[in-house]
């Protein structure tokens, strides 16, 4: 929808402009600096500045931080930690999404007494702070025999993220309409009929935002990395901060930056290809869906 | 199996829903609330590096509340929470206001204004420290630039560490702000703001009267989102200062962290987990409760 009404005269409309790129060059500057460094060699980071184009650009710093730069004692980069996270995002987030799907379908679909008070038993979980559930899941693990590992990473973000992606999935299922499952009912289809061949082929989209939403959330966290894992399970924002806080002589930003752009750049190349359902994630997510 | 009659069919199809929906609610049950309850026991015990379950009653919480390291991390997160709010709200709305004014390269701006949001606090963190550090960051470049008496040294100041994180933490979350506003804006009725127009007002008024208090709601909402945030805040400050120096950036999050499983204080730990779920339960409780209000009726 366009809005013929809104707009400014002249030189406001100068001001307008001049302000919003002015906080464009904001958002840019980190990411600009992060590039442009981790290309540098570290006597032109000493001698240059912080701006400065690098004068001969080269990946050596990338290469040292994906096989070889040290992480507290281990010396072999980030590649451990960064396929650790793949191993811990995949499963986490196809599971949480199937649940997902199912809980919302039957929270929207196949109301029952106090399916609301479960739904909002559930909500809750979505602004939990988690800190209240790290020590006795730090034990639960433990006699689970989960505790330092993957499979335990997986099994914590699955729990936790029941809750939001109920959430989504309830939210969009509540606006199809009532009279389809109806009707199906009638037919003499059953609940998982209806939603294998109703629902679900209805859901593409939420889907989308559902498993973008869950993959940045789950290849972002370093809380749940921090406390659960250890050695050769930890995932890759723990490797960066480790990277980037093991303390040697010589501290080699550009080597740091390599790997904060390693590490960040699933979740950006999401954002860039996928770009509208990330936002959509990010608005639904607002508990408003 | 035989084939149900239609009157089981009927009853199979009834318990088959909560039959499938029960795996999430006992895991909401004993991951959830039967985990608050177990932490909220351990905190009221003599834990230290291992847990005992031996009863105490108030011992831990007052340890912490004599504790000089924790009153620093609740007014740290006082002062970090209501700047991020604060200046992400004003931020975001402006550029909302802005971007809605029939902008060219709308789509770009959008875009350079969100993606921050994708990435994660250590990725970012990582990338503020190495800008704000006094040695060859922000401060080496205006030397050069022949700045010479430019000092910015918050980074490693223990009375302005944790503005450093209001700074990475704006920058991380006003672009998702804007968005939400965004939105906002898009869904208000055209026809308010022309009526209004002709009747003379100007547009800094017509926004200020009657678009803003439309948005009471997303206000709201965003309020929430971020206070949330801001109380969760624990990667951002590991990343950019560690609590440090010293203690003077620590926040509950890092607080509790450090308590629970670096010092071996699993009491006291447990008491400032409780701490910072009263506090975000004081305030979504109500604010949960009014949403699904609205949406039964609504």
């Amino acid at each position: 929808m366009s809005f013929i009404t809104r707009w400014l005269p002249g030189p406001g409309r100068f001001i307008l402009y001049a302000v919003l790129f002015t906080v464009a060059i904001y958002y840019l500057l980190p990411l600009y600096v992060m590039v442009t460094t981790s290309l540098k060699s570290m006597d032109e980071i000493r001698e240059g500045n912080l701006l400065a184009l690098p004068s001969a650009p080269g990946f050596a710093a990338w290469a040292k931080a994906w096989g070889e730069a040290c992480t507290g004692v281990a010396c072999d980069g980030l590649k451990g930690y960064f396929w650790n996270s793949v191993k811990m995002v995949v499963p986490s987030v196809i599971l949480s999404t199937m649940l997902g799907a199912v809980n919302g379908y039957i929270l929207s679909k196949w109301r029952f007494r106090g399916s609301e008070v479960i739904f909002a038993m559930m909500m809750f979980g979505v602004f939990l702070p988690l800190q209240v559930i790290l020590l006795p899941m730090a034990q639960t693990l433990g006699w689970l025999g989960l505790a330092k590992s993957t499979t335990g990473l997986v099994f914590v973000h699955c729990v936790m993220g029941i809750a939001s992606t109920t959430l989504f999935f309830r939210n969009y299922y509540v606006g199809i309409p009532d009279e389809l499952i109806k009707a199906a009912t009638l037919d003499g289809a059953g609940f998982w009929r209806i939603f294998f061949r109703i629902i679900l082929p209805l859901s593409t989209p939420i889907i989308m935002v559902t498993t973008i939403w869950q993959f940045t959330q789950i290849w972002n966290d370093f809380l749940f990395g921090v406390v659960f894992s250890a050695g050769d399970s930890q995932p890759i924002t723990v490797g960066l901060n480790n990277l980037a806080n093991t303390s040697s002589s010589v501290k080699e930003y550009n080597v740091d930056m390599a790997a904060a752009i390693i590490a960040g750049l699933p979740t950006l190349f999401v954002y860039v290809v996928a770009g509208k359902y990330f936002v959509r994630g990010l608005t639904a997510g607002a508990v408003k869906g | 199996m035989s084939q149900p009659a239609a009157a089981n069919y009927g009853s199979f199809d009834k318990w088959l829903p909560k039959l499938v929906l029960a795996p999430s609610f006992v895991l909401t049950l004993v991951f959830v609330y039967g985990f608050i309850i177990w932490n909220g026991y351990l905190s009221f015990t003599p834990s230290r590096i291992l847990p005992n379950y031996e009863w105490a009653g108030l011992i831990q919480y007052e340890r912490l509340f004599e504790n000089e390291r924790w009153w620093v991390a609740v007014k740290n997160l006082g002062i970090f929470g209501s700047l991020f709010m604060g200046v992400s709200m004003a931020l975001g709305l402006l550029l909302a206001i802005f971007l809605d004014q029939k902008i060219r390269m709308e789509g770009a701006l959008r875009t350079i204004y969100l993606y921050p949001m994708a990435l994660s606090f250590i990725v970012t963190g990582t990338a503020w420290k190495w800008i704000l550090n006094p040695g060859l960051g922000l401060e080496h470049l205006m030397h050069q630039w022949g700045f010479e008496n430019f000092t910015f040294d918050w980074l490693v100041n223990t009375d302005m560490s944790i503005y450093t994180v209001v700074i990475a933490g704006v920058w991380q979350s006003s672009g998702f702000v804007m968005a939400l506003f965004l939105a906002g804006l898009r869904g208000i009725d055209d026809s308010i703001i022309k009526a209004a127009q002709v009747d003379g007002a100007s547009l800094p008024r017509i926004y200020w009267r009657i678009i803003v208090p439309c948005l009471r709601p997303v206000f709201f909402s965003t309020l929430m989102i971020l206070a949330h945030l801001a109380i969760k805040s624990f990667d951002l400050v590991m990343a950019l200062t560690s609590g440090g120096p010293g203690f003077s950036s620590d926040v509950p999050a890092t607080f509790m962290y450090s308590m629970a499983f670096t010092r071996g204080q699993i009491g006291m730990g447990a008491a400032s987990a409780m701490m910072m779920l009263a506090t975000l339960a004081a305030l979504v409780v109500p604010y949960l409760y009014s949403e699904l209000r609205n949406s039964k009726h609504g």
